[in-house]
């Protein structure tokens, strides 16, 4: 294939997560910046609005993609991980309370009603939006400008991520967050045939999106004179051709907007933030942090083997059950109306008073000999009898109290 | 030592132990919600679909709301989790993340499949057929019980680490199928632990309408939604205190100075006694009952059974015995309790086939809920301050796995200060959720163009 190394698989993967999370929670927090942008009246309400019920099915779904970064890091490169976390304490503490500030919103949102309580709920979500995509960015930022030393807390806890290269990183990351998510809302508002909606994002991605473009140039020069080393390897192959490529899916973008193509424009604009994230990898390596590479930094080949299996086994599970999902958003099954009738029932009551009695001795004579066995067995075998009898009492017992729920 | 970032000093690592159980502390309840409410929520469209009641169509999107709040706030409390692994212990997550980190990536894609699934139950009422979004809250149930499996996969290794060697301050030769799995932990951890979900669920669902009834909002729904978890709750609550009996011995046989920090047990002795109360002092229980001999039944069997002390290992290298022993206590008198007032209602129910109708009852079931949390925590106390000094069992102390960052004090109080606000905000949104009008759900309309009005 690409002459990859087993060392270097799990960290393919934990960059597709990062990549995911750029993009998805990306959007999300670029959502939340648009709801503190929402401007007043009817209007904003309606951004507003529009901005959280596009981003709530999936909201969950999406963040858990950070958490999938942190394991596969901390179970392929124990020593990395160590050192960014303890380094970067500072700046991924932001970013945690960031993360806080955005679910407690989310889930706030689903018990409030009145205009006053909306609005405060997410001036909430955007403080946590702009906070979480800035830090996490800055932390970025830091290992990338090698600012990040091996050992316990080894770097500077406030200069590692407070820097030229972590601030330019950190402003491009809200920059096309707001603009992923303006492509994003502008398509869902066409899916839900709202024009003017759909006018105000494209405005929004317009505008974000030549923003990022002139933050990336100008990016590019602060990283110049502030990292060298990661400027010079970014602008030579083969990152150089990842950096391009994001810079022309950039450009493609706002030219979709721009002639209304929201669906084409979804997916440029993911591959803009992909092919970045592409290019910071490829001038990176094999380095992961100063005097340490990606293959000193590796778990144990056998480790490493566990891991890739456990990922392609889980992603066997996982990407048809979030294809599900999102076909379901994207289809606008979640925000049409509901067109399902109820199905009628004929089903009688349950059990009759014999069956009942059957079923309340069966579970009483189940957790008298389970607990014997788990009491008096010692041993494997005893204890997983033992097990199996209480489970069998608490289903028993549920199916001889169920037919009553009901009665006085 | 044998930290693979070299050797550290923490001025705050009571602070940071702190912040960790304060982390956990807000996490496991809603981790007890992850497990169980899903499964009750089923039960009630399951109950629906079976008759048709709209009642019960009413009592599942309810509940449904309660579940995806405190899913969300679960979701955020899990990631602070994550970050503080490696936040305030990276030594620990340095040198042996590759032993057990599995079990947190294969932990990961359960939370992945419940994420998802919680997405699409939530928005799919109404949306999807009957029978289609009951099967996709199926694997919500399941993927809390093999998240479980994973999660405490990594606490069981913690406490009885296996599957690697140490060659000259070296990790070598890890095996993380038998870190995980092949330790003798793992089994009532989980069976504990999964238990104490429904436990928990059940007894504060129940102990929330228990309240209405004591006001004298007590109509049919109000009796359905009291009878669904309590009933999984009284049926957990007895085979807990069987499963805690299996715990407790696994204990004595793997951690005999944890067991004799939860017993107080200063001196190696044969026919030890169990003592109930008291308080631990210069190497004895100071007041209390004694039951002679009762400890050595207890834990072996055997009443003439030699119970190791506290003595058998340095001061060192023992835990804070009465931190721990308290907590021990306070989970099993609770667990007894709680075992009692099951007992009472299911014999109510089986005999007399009807509710508890004393005012009594229903205070005591008021009470239980809350009690239940305490439990809870009380049961992790005991498990994890049982540990210390050690974050690996007789391998790695807590005090050579800690940061050397500084700020501690700071990062703790900063946290502390955004969980009040969570968990002020989660009492917000339970009294908004159970304050909304029956009548908005008992149309099947859309809710997300009502928030707007």
């Amino acid at each position: 294939m690409l002459g990859l190394e087993l060392y270097e698989l799990p960290l393919l993967f934990a960059l597709q997560g990062v990549v995911l999370y750029a993009v998805l929670a990306g959007a999300d927090f670029g959502a939340g910046i648009w709801q503190l942008l929402s401007g007043r009246g009817e209007r904003g309400t309606r951004i507003r609005e529009h901005a959280h019920h596009a981003m709530a099915p999936v909201w969950e779904a999406n963040h858990v993609w950070l958490i999938f970064v942190l394991v596969v890091v901390w179970t392929g490169y124990p020593i990395a991980f160590a050192s960014i976390a303890s380094t970067l304490a500072v700046a991924l503490t932001a970013a945690g309370l960031g993360i806080i500030l955005r679910g407690v919103a989310y889930a706030l949102r689903s018990a409030s009603s009145g205009a006053a309580e909306v609005r405060a709920i997410d001036t909430l979500t955007a403080v946590g939006s702009l906070l979480a995509p800035f830090a996490l960015a800055a932390a970025a930022g830091a290992i990338a400008s090698q600012r990040v030393p091996v050992g316990n807390a080894t770097g500077d806890l406030y200069s590692s991520w407070l820097n030229p290269t972590s601030l330019m990183a950190g402003v491009l990351a809200l920059l096309s967050s707001a603009h992923l998510a303006a492509v994003y809302l502008a398509a869902d508002a066409r899916r839900e045939g709202d024009e003017e909606l759909v006018e105000a994002f494209r405005a929004r991605a317009l505008v974000t999106g030549a923003l990022a473009g002139v933050a990336a140039v100008a990016g590019a020069i602060v990283v110049r004179s502030d990292a060298r080393w990661i400027f010079d390897r970014l602008v030579d192959t083969p990152a150089v051709l990842s950096v391009g490529l994001s810079l022309l899916a950039g450009a493609a973008t706002l030219a979709l907007v721009a002639r209304r193509r929201l669906g084409a424009a979804r997916i440029s604009a993911a591959l803009a933030v992909a092919a970045v994230v592409g290019g910071w990898a490829l001038a990176q390596n094999p380095v992961l942090l100063p005097g340490l590479t990606v293959r000193e930094a590796a778990a144990p080949d056998n480790v490493m083997v566990l891991l890739v299996i456990s990922i392609v086994a889980g992603g066997l599970v996982l990407f048809p059950s979030l294809a599900l999902l999102f076909r379901l958003v994207l289809r606008g099954s979640f925000s049409a109306e509901p067109a399902i009738a109820r199905e009628p029932s004929l089903a009688g009551p349950s059990s009759g008073l014999t069956a009942t009695l059957t079923a309340t001795r069966l579970a009483g004579a189940c957790f008298a000999v389970g607990a014997a066995f788990l009491v008096i067995g010692e041993g494997a075998w005893p204890h997983a009898i033992g097990v199996a009898l209480l489970t069998a009492f608490i289903v028993l017992g549920l199916s001889a109290l169920a037919g009553e729920d009901a009665r006085e | 030592m044998i930290a693979a970032l070299g050797p550290v000093e923490q001025a705050y690592l009571l602070e940071a132990r702190q912040m960790q159980a304060l982390s956990f502390a807000v996490h496991i309840p809603l981790v007890c919600f992850g497990i169980a409410f899903p499964a009750m929520v089923l039960r009630a469209e399951w109950l629906w679909m079976r008759t048709g009641d709209e009642i019960y169509r009413v009592l599942a999107m309810r509940w449904t709301k309660v579940m995806v709040a405190l899913f969300a706030c679960g979701v955020v409390t899990g990631t602070i989790l994550s970050f503080e692994m490696g936040l305030l212990w990276p030594n620990f997550m340095g040198t042996f993340g590759a032993v057990f980190g599995l079990g947190f990536a294969l932990e990961g894609f359960s939370f992945f499949v419940e994420a998802i699934f919680i997405g699409i139950y939530v928005y799919g009422w109404n949306r999807l057929s009957p029978r289609a979004h009951f099967a996709c809250g199926i694997p919500i149930v399941l993927a809390g019980l093999t998240g479980s499996l994973f999660v405490l996969a990594v606490n069981a290794w913690m406490n009885d680490p296996g599957g690697f060697k140490m060659r000259d301050g070296v990790v070598t030769d890890v095996d993380p199928i038998e870190a995980l799995f092949g330790n003798s932990h793992l089994a009532y951890e989980l069976v504990h632990m999964y238990l104490a979900g429904f436990i928990v669920t059940g007894f504060l669902v129940a102990a929330a309408y228990a309240v209405g009834r004591l006001r004298g909002r007590w109509g049919r729904y109000e009796r359905i939604a009291l009878t669904i978890p309590l009933t999984v709750a009284a049926l957990a609550a007895p085979a807990q205190v069987v499963v805690g009996d299996w715990a407790a011995r696994e204990v004595a046989k793997s951690q005999p100075t944890k067991l004799a920090a939860l017993e107080g047990v200063g001196r190696t002795e044969r026919g030890a006694a169990l003592h109930l109360g008291g308080w631990y002092q210069d190497g004895e229980v100071k007041g209390g009952i004694a039951i002679p001999k009762g400890l050595s039944l207890l834990a072996f069997h055997d009443p003439e059974a030699e119970v190791e002390g506290l003595d058998a290992v340095p001061a060192a290298d023992r835990p804070p015995v009465n931190v721990v022993r308290v907590a021990f206590q306070l989970m099993v008198s609770i667990g007894t309790f709680l075992a009692a007032l099951s007992a009472w209602y299911l014999f109510i129910r089986v005999r007399k086939k009807r509710m508890p109708s004393g005012k009594w009852f229903y205070r005591l079931l008021v009470l239980a809920g809350p009690a239940s949390v305490v439990a809870l925590i009380s049961g992790w106390v005991t498990t994890e301050v049982g540990r210390q000094p050690w974050v690996v069992y007789k391998v790695m102390r807590t005090n050579e796995a800690v940061t050397a960052a500084d700020g501690i004090p700071l990062g703790y109080a900063t946290l502390a200060t955004f969980y009040a606000g969570l968990i002020v905000a989660i009492a917000w949104i339970l009294r908004r959720l159970a304050k909304a009008p029956m009548a908005a759900d008992a149309e099947p309309e859309p809710e997300h163009r009502t928030a707007a009005v």
